[in-house]
């Protein structure tokens, strides 16, 4: 019965949005691996110790402060 | 899918963040990684972009490869990833494009509003189900080459695709078509 209904769900599925195998585009059409080395080269994006820092301290602030913390959202 | 597999030696290299070891890698296996990851997003401008994303977690996650193990298999587990993650952010009306030129006609037999609608149902399925039904359903992956590239066991695959056969009919039902 639930074979029955797979098959049924399978054989319309395979009518309506045919298999990729075969078709074009199926295919890598170009060498990646000059975008794979652009990527790889480009620099990453470095966040200043001093921001890590601030970050840091807000955080001790909403822990000892969560009063603070709708204000905070105010602001944002 | 073939699975290649390098000498031991481009593994271990490769695995210590050698470049040239994660080029000969990347030039043997972005075929397969290509056509794993287009079968389940089904748009190749999509995919190439997967591929490099792929790619570049592999990369980023060298030290944690073992050269032991088969490469093939734990990229395609990558990109499957890679694709799932594609798959819950991209918009419904996007995704599932459907761009691949096809070499032969549509099936005549098949009404362009019989198109819409299973395209439609199957754009609902949640991605998790929806990876497991393409794979299995349409493109006719065998299902344990399905539960290494997914992570999970044979049984888990064939319980998603249970539920999505499932998800499937209810859908169709509800749009006038009784599978």
């Amino acid at each position: 019965m639930m074979e029955n209904e797979q098959e049924r769900v399978q054989q319309l599925l395979r009518k309506t949005m045919q298999p990729v195998a075969g078709r074009a585009g199926a295919e890598l059409r170009r060498d990646l691996w000059p975008g794979m080395l652009r990527r790889l080269e480009a620099p990453r994006v470095k966040v200043p110790w001093f921001d890590w820092a601030l970050l840091g301290a807000v955080a001790v602030w909403l822990v000892f402060f969560p009063g603070a913390i709708p204000l905070l959202l105010y602001y944002l | 899918m073939p699975v290649l597999e390098q000498p031991t030696d481009v593994l271990r290299q490769f695995s210590h963040g050698d470049l040239d070891a994660f080029e000969a890698l990347f030039r043997s296996h972005q075929n397969e990684v290509y056509g794993w990851i287009v079968r389940i997003v089904r748009d190749p401008t999509a995919a190439e972009d997967l591929t490099l994303e792929t790619f570049w977690r592999i990369y980023r996650a060298h030290a944690r490869f073992d050269p032991a193990r088969s490469f093939g298999a734990w990229a395609r587990r990558v990109a499957t990833n890679a694709a799932l993650d594609y798959l819950k952010t991209a918009r419904p009306e996007a995704d599932l494009s459907d761009d691949l030129a096809s070499p032969v006609l549509p099936d005549p037999g098949v009404s362009e509003e019989l198109r819409c609608k299973t395209a439609r149902a199957f754009r609902r399925l949640p991605p998790k189900l929806r990876i497991a039904a393409t794979q299995a359903l349409i493109e006719e992956q065998p299902y344990k080459e399905i539960a290494e590239a997914l992570g999970i066991s044979v049984s888990a695959v064939k319980v998603r695709v249970f539920r999505a056969v499932r998800f499937l009919r209810d859908e169709l039902k509800r749009q006038g078509i009784e599978p």
